[in-house]
């Protein structure tokens, strides 16, 4: 086996017995992304200059078009940003280097992570790994492609809405979206505030424990970061379910599921039943209402967010040829229209009306006390299981172009990641099988916050009795 | 609840945005879609709900007011699109 088909924690292995350097394995990884990745299209650019691999885990790891990485160009997938070369390192960066981490590169996203196909990119879409044809998911298709096909160990990804676990899911491996506050979002390119949460793409879930071991943590510099200890998770990796209660809502269960996704989550609950576990039939009466939800809370911040890319300080800036309003003005308008694209235009759009007087209280705050309802469900049922366990994604990864024009149709194939943003709690989305085409189906957990070791221990217990993550896609 | 495509244009200079003319149809459309499915929100009775805007319940949270180390006058001008005078140049805006 080639370095670049290991997991990292097998990687390492191989530097601890001196098999193999790590400058050999980055070499290997790089080797890799310039033979597969003219298919795959996982990679905006290759990281600046060569890594020192100074620390105790260095191992390659590609980053997202989000994360603010020094001397990078960091663009968010946006004509907006471009030429945007980041003066610091985010918290996660930071830490990620001084684990002796090599960045490979940065990987590709919908423009601002607005979507869940990664088609939204000014850089044209990346594919899936096991089907060029299909999307990887998204917004962090990039990360999950790139860790599927093998072209990186690992990836970092951002999630508002599903965006690290629905292309896990889609692309076969491991993705875990944090507690909020978990792991700090200074030098994360903000979404929405209340919702953004950075976290691991792996190839199995040991490689998860190990990277969240790496970007947890409190941070000073993200006044929502919580300063809660961080345990070693792999000392979660137990593989022993006995006892431990999983609450599968009725409502997860519904029309637009497709068959062959209900049946590979049904194989794992009876194979997690048979393992010991106690199902338990729950229900969120409010899930049904979360797309909604998040869709007015989620771009009502992200309108007030992205106001700061106006041309003044850095990125794109154009300047109208004639006068229409005046010279500053003209400029705003000229660089924000020129720079964003469609879907990114729409969601400002959609959360400057619903921010805007006469509709606030009918759309943002209503969303807002809805967000209370769904997070009390959670809560509730919280009360009486360890997890929650539904699928990552109602389908399979669907074709390039088929819900483009279709805002709504993509926005609902969120529909069973939402509820963990709007709550706050982690959730890990883990490989359950494969449907007749060939593409992978993920199952999803759901924990209470803070304690992403009993996600890790029952997506551990798993994987350790199932073979879906040692699958590999035929490039 | 429609919206119109005088809403359109009214929402996209609230946002700074010119919607060309060619393009006003489709975001009238599109966004007139997706207002209407949120529409479902109405049906809840949320009279008695406090709104969450945080999932982490926080409050204000504070720091010593100590300087720090941070980026100097001039790698924070390295990534303007225009500087002069250690100020990022914007064009006119008083004649």
């Amino acid at each position: 086996m080639s370095p670049h088909q290991l997991t990292s924690h097998a990687l390492l292995d191989l530097f601890k017995s001196r098999q193999i350097t790590p400058a050999e394995a980055y070499a290997d990884v790089v080797n890799r992304i310039k033979t597969i990745d003219p298919k795959v299209k996982a990679y905006v650019h290759m990281a600046q200059g060569e890594p020192d691999f100074n620390g105790a885990i260095p191992v390659p790891i590609a980053i997202k078009d989000n994360l603010c990485t020094k001397g990078e160009e960091i663009t968010c997938a946006s004509r907006i940003l471009k030429g945007f070369r980041s003066p610091y390192d985010a918290g996660v960066i930071e830490k990620v280097k001084k684990s002796g981490g090599a960045i490979l590169g940065i990987v590709n996203m919908d423009e601002f992570a607005f979507g869940s196909s990664c088609e939204t990119s000014c850089y044209g879409p990346t594919f899936n790994p096991w089907d060029l044809k299909c999307v990887p998911g998204g917004s962090s298709g990039g990360s999950a492609a790139a860790v599927a096909a093998d072209e990186a160990m690992w990836a970092l990804g951002s999630d508002t809405g599903g965006s690290i676990r629905q292309p896990a899911s889609f692309c076969g491996i491991v993705g875990l979206k944090p507690t909020y506050g978990r792991v700090s979002r200074y030098g994360l390119i903000a979404f929405a505030s209340s919702l953004d949460q950075i976290g691991p793409l792996t190839k199995d879930v040991r490689d998860c424990a190990l990277l969240m071991n790496i970007i947890s943590g409190y941070d000073d510099r993200d006044s929502t970061s919580v300063n809660e200890p961080v345990p070693d998770y792999t000392k979660a990796l137990v593989n022993d379910v006995r006892g431990l209660k999983i609450g599968i809502p009725k409502e997860a269960f519904v029309d637009g599921l497709d068959p062959e996704v209900r049946r590979a989550v049904e194989d794992a609950l009876n194979l997690l039943k048979k393992l010991g576990a106690v199902i338990k039939e729950v229900s969120l009466p409010h899930t049904p209402y979360a797309v909604a939800t998040y869709y007015i809370v989620a771009t009502a911040e992200a309108s007030s967010n992205l106001a700061r890319f106006d041309g003044v300080r850095y990125g794109l800036r154009v300047q109208p040829k004639s006068v229409r309003k005046n010279a500053l003005v003209d400029m705003y308008e000229e660089t924000r229209s020129q720079g964003f694209g469609d879907e990114a235009k729409r969601r400002i759009m959609l959360g400057t009306y619903a921010l805007s007087s006469g509709y606030y209280d009918a759309y943002y705050l209503r969303g807002q006390k809805v967000r209370t309802l769904i997070k009390n469900d959670l809560d509730e049922v919280f009360k009486d299981c360890d997890v929650i366990m539904t699928p990552t994604s109602p389908t399979v990864a669907f074709k390039v172009g088929e819900k483009l024009s279709d805002p709504l149709s993509m926005y609902l194939s969120d529909i069973y990641t939402i509820p963990a943003n709007l709550a706050g709690i982690p959730a890990i989305s883990v490989p359950c099988g494969f449907a007749k085409s060939g593409l992978p189906i993920g199952l999803q957990l759901m924990g209470k916050a803070f304690d992403e070791e009993m996600l890790l221990r029952v997506s551990y217990t798993y994987e350790q009795n199932t073979e879906w993550h040692l699958k590999k896609p035929n490039l | 609840m429609s919206i119109t495509k005088e809403d359109v244009k009214y929402i996209a200079a609230l946002a700074r945005i010119d919607v060309p003319e060619d393009k006003l149809e489709g975001f009238t459309k599109s966004l007139g879609g997706i207002v209407q499915y949120v529409e479902k929100l109405q049906e809840l009775d949320v009279a008695h709900v406090k709104p969450t805007s945080h999932a982490v319940p926080v409050g204000n949270v504070l720091r010593p007011d100590i300087i720090k180390p941070s980026l100097t006058n001039k790698e924070a001008l390295a990534i303007a699109v225009e500087a002069k005078d250690g100020s990022f140049k914007v064009p006119l805006v008083i004649e």
